[in-house]
């Protein structure tokens, strides 16, 4: 069984907020970017969505990532060595928290080149520049569940599926976005993005439901199981395992009061992949 | 170069009496935290960036009238980081404000930390914390001015007891070796040293005689005692084999096609539902 006698380093809201609102951004531009590879042409209004949203929401969140620090305005610390002496670059590929905040920077200027070709002030770019942003996008989406797991605090360091389940969470969280936004304009014409949004959340629910599979069973192996079944958290859990039953049902394509869609839907998805960092960083330090 | 030097802390005679405690906070001037008045004599609570010795008091008694041998029923150890040679905190910290010192010891640079706080969820002692005051994270510095001038860590000056030895690395492996050979002779089958060899953090600077299991310290055995990047394959793995699976399902999702949807895309597309293809 695994022992552990680290203390919390006291990650709350900020950087609850920063991975969930990295998770969203990334998730938003890879969708928009498989939207424009394996769409229709009609897509491209949601397409162009995703990449309007990306880069607004990588900046909230890296600025709460900056205030969450103890000395904000070192932020640049992260990418500068200021060790007398030494100069040059920090880049330590073995340190994740090292290795994301690169990745946030190079994301971020993938995201800014493409809100700015959504909103049309520059040429569009092209697919391959998409491509390769998605790539940026989906590290940045799982990169803070490596953060956790590369670590010895409790639970996070017992289970490698954390980058996993944060990536599918976001990529499920984002596809609920999406549908939500591209329902509220032209709705009629937007439908059928919609439905295939629909469906892409729920083959990223189903992948969700198996990491959280995979993290549980993995925080038994380890013994650590426990602490995750407090009163609180345990409710959460329950709360977040509700939010996936929108997706699921679009997947299984039933609807009703039990497997709400639209906003409503929208809405819980999102709520519950919050609600699922929120149990996930703060359970393993309270 | 100078010889690697560190601490050798002898729990077994440790009387704890806080007084290496007091002339940390003295010498490296820490306010201190509220004190915390509970069921027993540990009143500092943990190792923080106030708190760069903590005097750690094991009760083991198992009742009222029956008394183990000595060093066996209440056990009390002056906690300290443990200056790893492979840290755990140095090999997370992303603005490398944690280095190596000349002595081999481990230093948090405070005009280079600005307070990420990785390296707390690091450490595996929970022997760094974060100080509201400066905005960064402190810890055990070892006295590295004292140091710079010959003189021994603070703590390690005040202990009546010499429960707490500073030195070379070398001599006090030799004065440790003694110590556990004499307490073996004497019957304490339990007493052993805990970061003496390398199969604790590649060895530890401040290591440590402990006269029970380390769990019992708060400390992790060795197969406990792992770097967090350890984790890194597996979690890097698992992220990437999700990562592609997400782009396969978003492959087959948006390749569907809902049967009502025109095939132009200036032309109105009607309402699918709940989708289908």
């Amino acid at each position: 069984m695994a022992e552990h006698f680290v203390q919390p380093p006291h990650w709350e809201w900020y950087i609850i907020g920063y991975f969930f609102l990295a998770g969203l951004a990334g998730g938003s531009y890879v969708i928009a970017t498989m939207l424009r590879l394996w769409g229709s042409p009609r897509d491209e209004r949601t397409a162009r969505l995703g990449m309007l949203v990306a880069f607004p929401l990588v900046v909230v969140g890296a600025i709460l990532l900056t205030v969450d620090l103890g000395q904000p305005l070192r932020f640049w610390h992260m990418l500068i060595d200021t060790t007398p002496g030494h100069g040059g670059l920090n880049f330590k590929y073995w340190s994740p928290i090292s290795l994301g905040s690169w990745g946030l920077v190079v994301f971020s200027l993938f995201a800014l080149v493409s809100f700015a070709e959504a909103l049309g002030w520059i040429r569009r770019v092209g697919i391959a520049f998409d491509v390769i942003g998605s790539l940026a996008a989906l590290f940045l989406a799982s990169y803070t569940g490596v953060v956790l797991s590369v670590s010895n605090q409790p639970i996070w360091s017992d289970s490698y599926a954390i980058g996993g389940l944060f990536v599918a969470s976001a990529l499920s969280a984002s596809a609920a976005l999406l549908a939500w936004l591209s329902a509220r304009g032209d709705a009629a014409s937007a439908a059928p993005t919609e439905a295939r949004l629909q469906r892409a959340d729920g083959y990223f629910g189903v992948l969700e439901l198996l990491m959280i599979a995979a993290f549980f069973t993995t925080l038994a192996m380890a013994g650590t199981i426990g602490r995750m079944f407090a009163p609180v958290w345990l409710a959460i859990w329950v709360l977040v395992l509700l939010s996936l039953v929108p997706p699921l049902a679009g997947l299984a394509r039933r609807e009703g009061l039990l497997a709400p869609s639209g906003p409503t839907g929208a809405l819980i998805v999102i709520g519950g992949v919050f609600l699922l960092r929120c149990v996930v960083i703060l359970g393993a330090q309270f | 170069m100078p010889e690697p030097v560190g601490f050798f802390t002898d729990t077994s005679i440790c009387i704890g009496c806080k007084a290496c405690e007091v002339a940390c906070k003295e010498w490296n001037e820490l306010p201190g935290n509220e004190p915390k008045f509970g069921d027993g004599f540990d009143n500092t609570g943990q190792l923080d960036a106030q708190n760069y010795r903590h005097v750690k008091f094991v009760d083991l008694v198992p009742g009222d009238n029956i008394i183990e041998p000595a060093g066996g029923a209440w056990l009390m150890m002056a906690d300290i980081c443990k200056h790893c040679t492979h840290a755990s905190c140095m090999e997370v910290c992303p603005t490398d404000a944690i280095v190596t010192t000349e002595y081999n010891t481990v230093y948090i640079q405070q005009d280079v930390c600005n307070g990420c706080r990785d390296c707390i969820s690091a450490c595996p002692y929970g022997a760094i914390g974060f100080n509201e005051r400066t905005g960064t994270v402190g810890k055990c510095t070892m006295c590295y001015d004292r140091l710079q001038a010959n003189l021994e860590p603070a703590c390690a000056k005040a202990c009546p007891t010499q429960s707490i030895q500073y030195g070379t690395l070398t001599e006090l492996h030799q004065k440790a070796d003694a110590r556990l050979a004499t307490l073996k002779a004497a019957g304490y089958d339990k007493a052993q040293l805990y970061g003496r060899d390398d199969s604790i953090y590649g060895g530890l600077g401040a290591f440590f005689l402990l006269m029970n299991k380390p769990e019992v310290y708060g400390l992790p055995d060795k197969e406990n005692a792992g770097l967090p990047r350890r984790n890194n394959f597996g979690s890097y793995l698992n992220a990437f084999v999700v990562s592609a699976l997400g782009v396969v399902a978003g492959l087959m999702a948006f390749r569907m096609r809902v049967p009502e949807e025109p095939a132009e895309p200036s032309q109105p597309a009607a309402p699918s539902g709940g989708g289908g293809d």
